[in-house]
């Protein structure tokens, strides 16, 4: 007999997402959508609420080495991304995997398999890519930064900031998803924050953003000007965030659309 | 002067230098210092030139006792000197490592009163930076040629990469523009490096702990356009530079005319050769990823690379015996030749071939470029369908892919504003 269409209610973690799918085997439930509080729009199908269990979740977690080594990255990861409809798309992978077994990842032409690897792609792209462009400012000993990433990239910095700074304190502010790393020697968290605003440089601070810059535009060739190749390299979305192309060094960046309460 | 002024004036002079790339070498960091490297290496911006930007990249000092013509440090030319002292680079570096401008130190420096003098200068700011500041990232440094074997070694000890540059494809275009270099001057220092870091690799499978020395490999660079060779004489110097000096990378440099000489090409007018520049790169990854020979991509009767399309193309054009290509059989080898094919999609079609025969709507999902591919490829013995082209018409189809990227000037966005074009009234 066919599972029963259901559209699934959680709160938004990846605990309460692993609930959802232990819930839905054990009623032998599909989820044919995922919402979260956030969510306005009403559904067609009937509504499971599920509180997120870190009974049930981690019984899940646990079960996930049965997809082989690549199918767990493929699942954790892939709920990092900004997929649309991720949970959709993870819960098919985790049925696939469930029902193949290990080898179901080198089925790459696979519509899931594809798809979620395709965005775990993205997600670790982004993630190389702003290991090279984020830039702190030391602001009264602390080192701090923001960037504005699709994906939540937080967890793949931190294990190669955490290494390259281990003496270090500092803090990097994710501000689409509202949440900052924190780091000094020996500890680190990932928590969320409401509000951040970055303190006013002191001299030391302006005199290397000016030489930063100053660098930047003489590095360049006049001769060999490209900058569709530039573009390709370094989307101008990366740009705002970057020493070398921001001058309103003392006005703050523009806040972005406050997400609505709950 | 202020430090500001001298990072102007030794920027600008490093600026000419092709490499700044910071892979080859995986080290983490470790508690009580700071700097880390990965292997991939990272860019941390791109400059308004579109090159990745990834070091700190300036000359130690830009006074210089040689008179290369084709260099803007060269003696008899008058731009502005300036000096680092170990000191103000070290904190220069370790400011913008902090704030993560960048990778790592990018060290080259002009000649100062004698070879070893300079190396020496070099040294000890390497040796500041490891031991005083406790700094494990990424350090490139150039090796002066004429420098004391036993400088150099030092100086490999305290960098991750080392490298002495070629400077021109020929050792007469060498004594032409560069009197004061020579040939063996410039080879000894990169057969030392490859001894020393052949040396090191089997010292530490016996002890962990022996010293590293440039753990990272060296590599070279060599500017195109000032000198008459040929494409085919350069990538054949490349192939000898890899198979004989285990380089990690050759760099090109298409020549800009930043000083007028006797014997270069006269500045006025002169457009750097930026396209052949691109062509020898693309060749230069068919020769290190791919397999390829220099001798297979160019002969005697066609020295130079077709601007017109990409050297695979080219090669797969002259060898059609060799194609299709059978997705589902061929070997790696095989498919790496295929146009439209790279490394990766290559590596991703031998994993997907183990679950069933491969299509050509799958193979669009593993990343192959099927508008350049399906000319020289069948899946399961078919090709695609309503695909039947003559040879001289696959050269057209071809060229007409790259035709748009090449086109000068770029074509303008369109606007919604512009008056519409006029038209049959409907």
């Amino acid at each position: 007999m066919a599972w029963t269409s259901v559209c699934c209610q959680y709160d938004g973690t990846f605990a309460g997402f692993l609930t959802c799918v232990f819930d839905c085997y054990a009623n032998r439930e599909e989820p044919v959508e995922f919402r979260t509080p956030d969510d306005l729009c009403c559904s067609l199908y009937p509504l499971r609420t599920v509180v997120s269990d870190p009974e049930r979740a981690g019984r899940v977690y646990r079960s996930l080495p049965k997809l082989g080594r690549e199918g767990r990255r493929l699942a954790v990861r892939g709920f990092l991304t900004c997929l649309p409809d991720k949970e959709l798309w993870l819960w098919r992978l985790l049925r696939l995997g469930y029902a193949r077994g290990p080898g179901f990842t080198q089925d790459l032409t696979d519509p899931t398999v594809d798809k979620v690897r395709k965005a775990v792609l993205q997600l670790n792209s982004e993630a190389h890519k702003y290991t090279g462009f984020v830039r702190f400012s030391l602001l009264d000993g602390i080192l701090a930064g923001e960037i504005e990433p699709k994906n939540q990239v937080l967890p793949l910095l931190r294990p190669h900031f955490s290494g390259r700074y281990p003496q270090e304190r500092f803090v990097l502010c994710d501000r689409t998803h509202r949440e900052a790393l924190f780091h000094q020697p020996g500890r680190w968290a990932i928590v969320p924050v409401e509000e951040f605003h970055l303190g006013r440089p002191g001299e030391e601070e302006l005199a290397f953003r000016a030489m930063w810059r100053q660098f930047y535009d003489t590095i360049a060739i006049r001769e060999r000007e490209n900058p569709r190749c530039r573009m390709t390299h370094m989307p101008k979305r990366y740009w705002a965030m970057m020493t070398e192309f921001r001058e309103d060094w003392d006005s703050a960046l523009p806040e972005l659309p406050r997400r609505t309460a709950p | 002067m202020e430090l500001m002024d001298k990072l102007n004036i030794l920027a600008d002079a490093a600026k000419y230098d092709a490499a700044c790339t910071s892979s080859g070498l995986d080290r983490a960091g470790r508690p009580g210092t700071i700097g880390s490297t990965t292997f991939a290496g990272c860019c941390h911006t791109f400059s308004a030139d579109g090159r990745c930007v990834s070091l700190l990249k300036v000359l130690m000092t830009n006074v210089c006792v040689y008179d290369c013509q084709y260099c803007v440090n060269r003696r008899s030319n008058d731009p502005p000197r300036a000096a680092f002292t170990p000191r103000e680079l070290c904190e220069l570096t370790m400011g913008f490592y902090r704030r993560n401008y960048i990778e790592g130190l990018f060290l080259s420096s002009a000649v100062l009163v004698s070879p070893d003098y300079t190396t020496e200068r070099m040294i000890e700011t390497l040796r500041l930076l490891r031991e005083e500041y406790r700094f494990g990232g990424y350090i490139h440094a150039k090796a002066i040629p004429g420098a004391d074997p036993l400088l150099t070694r030092r100086l490999g000890l305290l960098a991750d990469r080392l490298s002495v540059n070629i400077e021109l494809p020929s050792a007469k275009s060498l004594s032409l523009l560069a009197p004061d270099k020579k040939k063996e001057a410039i080879l000894a220092p990169m057969g030392q490096i490859r001894d020393g870091i052949a040396a090191s690799r089997q010292e530490l499978r016996v002890y962990r702990h022996a010293p590293r020395f440039a753990p990272a490999g060296q590599s070279t660079q060599m500017i195109v356009g000032a000198t008459g060779e040929s494409d085919r004489q350069i990538l054949s110097l490349t192939q000898g530079l890899y198979d004989k000096y285990r380089l990690k990378r050759v760099f090109y440099s298409a020549y800009i005319p930043s000083v007028s000489g006797p014997d270069l090409p006269a500045p006025q007018g002169f457009q750097p050769p930026l396209l052949r520049e691109h062509r020898l790169y693309q060749a230069d990854w068919l020769l290190r990823y791919y397999h390829f020979r220099a001798e297979e991509l160019l002969d005697e009767e066609r020295p130079d690379l077709d601007p017109r399309m990409d050297p695979k193309c080219t090669w797969a054009l002259r060898h059609l015996e060799f194609f299709p290509v059978e997705v589902n059989r061929a070997d790696y080898e095989a498919l790496l030749r295929v146009p439209g094919v790279g490394v990766r999609s290559a590596r991703r079609i031998l994993t997907a071939r183990r679950v069933g025969p491969l299509t050509f709507e799958g193979l669009k999902r593993l990343g192959v470029v099927l508008k350049r591919a399906q000319y020289f490829l069948t899946c399961s013995g078919r090709a695609p369908r309503g695909l039947k082209i003559s040879q001289d018409g696959l050269l057209r189809h071809l060229i007409a892919l790259e035709a748009p990227a090449l086109a000068q000037p770029m074509p303008e966005q369109l606007s919604l504003f512009d008056p519409p074009p006029a038209g049959p009234a409907g």
